[in-house]
């Protein structure tokens, strides 16, 4: 996929979302509300930030050192559109619909997709551990409120997907775990190896 | 380079922080039921000129009791949950009550009048021992007028799949030039009383 399609897959995507019907269906469930909706205009914030102009981006990058600004910005906009509140209010307020539909796209999806990458290992470590915590203590707190926590929710969606979250903390905790004790040792050289190539440097 | 982006990220954190702080109006409502009610009481708002029907099948407007507190809850006579919770919080309000003609009253609005008919909330009395004097039970006349309350009131009723409702549960405190200025949760029995008879 080139740039320029990208932002296009990005803009057509945000479209398909916004169709009243697609956006309906996917929010008449709190799963697909938040685990579906929302990430699908996360991603069309990505694909549109593939197509940036390139002075633009430098510009971005002379900014975002190790993509710490851009990793904020995302983690706060993206904590936000976590709460039962933020839930409601996009079902009930056209405005707060509206301001979900370009925070997202721009404040998590560019953000994460320009900065992800400018990122070192220890901070895609630490924005991933505190990712998934913060998904399980979520997930955690829909299961097991006591009363409803969204008020144009049906308490056994809330429970629902509390229990999704708590899914997908797990299996992206499992994933990050077999990635950091096996994945990454492939691509380093074995040490006699990398003993070689320093002496003949 | 690096400086720059420092003072970006700290920038970022600020606005970042500051927009957690209003969204969830200074970390005191995650969930819109808190924020009605924080909203209600720093801004009282007006209710509307509601026209209802009581239990006895008599007709009368919320602007009849100008010049009075009300408190309103907001039920379906069928349901047997927290319905039961609100008619036995007001079942023991209403023993406080002198019944006064300027005194405090007690109101329950069914948002289901289709099937709340007045032999219905008759019986929904007669479960609570509700003296009329006191507290009425009353059903709005047409679907725009319950359309009106419940938005006034920010009351959220959502049909689940077994022909019963959910919805939020509380005590609304409706002061005597008409205006909703508190809502209390429906354990809240001692600060409730205590406002009404302020």
């Amino acid at each position: 996929m080139t740039g320029r399609n990208a932002w296009a897959w990005g803009l057509l995507l945000i479209w398909v979302v916004a169709l009243p019907a697609t956006r309906r269906a996917l929010e008449a469930s709190m799963v697909a509300h938040m685990l579906v909706q929302i990430p699908l205009l996360v991603l069309a914030g990505a694909l549109l930030a593939r197509c940036i102009p390139a002075k633009l981006r430098r510009g971005f990058e002379e900014l975002d050192a190790h993509g710490v600004p851009g990793m904020l910005a995302a983690a706060f906009a993206s904590s936000y559109w976590m709460l039962p509140r933020a839930l409601d209010a996009a079902l009930s307020d056209p405005l707060a619909e509206l301001a979900k539909f370009w925070s997202l796209p721009l404040l998590v999806g560019v953000p994460l997709a320009l900065s992800w990458p400018r990122m070192g290992p220890i901070g895609r470590g630490f924005v991933l551990a505190n990712a998934i915590s913060m998904i399980a203590v979520v997930g955690w707190l829909y299961r097991e409120a006591p009363v409803r926590l969204c008020s144009w929710y049906l308490v056994d969606q809330q429970v629902l997907l509390g229990n999704a979250l708590l899914a997908l903390a797990l299996l992206a905790g499992a994933g990050c775990t077999l990635r950091a004790f096996i994945g990454p040792l492939r691509r380093y050289p074995p040490p006699q190896a990398a003993c070689r190539m320093s002496r003949s440097t | 380079m690096m400086l720059r982006s420092a003072l970006c990220a700290l920038l970022v954190l600020c606005l970042g922080s500051a927009g957690l702080w209003a969204g969830t109006d200074g970390l005191r409502a995650f969930t819109s039921e808190q924020a009605r009610r924080l909203a209600v009481q720093r801004t009282p708002r007006p209710v509307p000129q509601a026209v209802l029907e009581d239990q006895d099948g008599r007709g009368f407007s919320l602007d009849d009791y100008r010049g009075r507190k009300v408190l309103v809850d907001f039920v379906y006579t069928r349901c047997r949950s927290i319905c039961g919770a609100l008619g036995a919080a007001f079942q023991r309000l209403s023993h406080d009550l002198p019944p006064a003609s300027d005194g405090a009253m007690l109101l329950t609005i069914s948002f289901d009048p289709q099937a709340d008919t007045p032999a219905a909330l008759k019986r929904y009395a007669q479960r609570y021992h509700a003296d009329s004097k006191v507290w009425r039970i009353a059903r709005p006349q047409d679907e725009a007028t319950l359309a009106a309350l419940l938005r006034t009131f920010e009351v959220v009723v959502v049909p689940d799949a077994y022909g019963e409702f959910q919805h939020n549960a509380a005590l609304h405190l409706v002061d005597e030039d008409g205006r909703l200025m508190r809502i209390f949760a429906y354990d809240q029995l001692e600060q409730t009383a205590e406002a009404l008879q302020r």
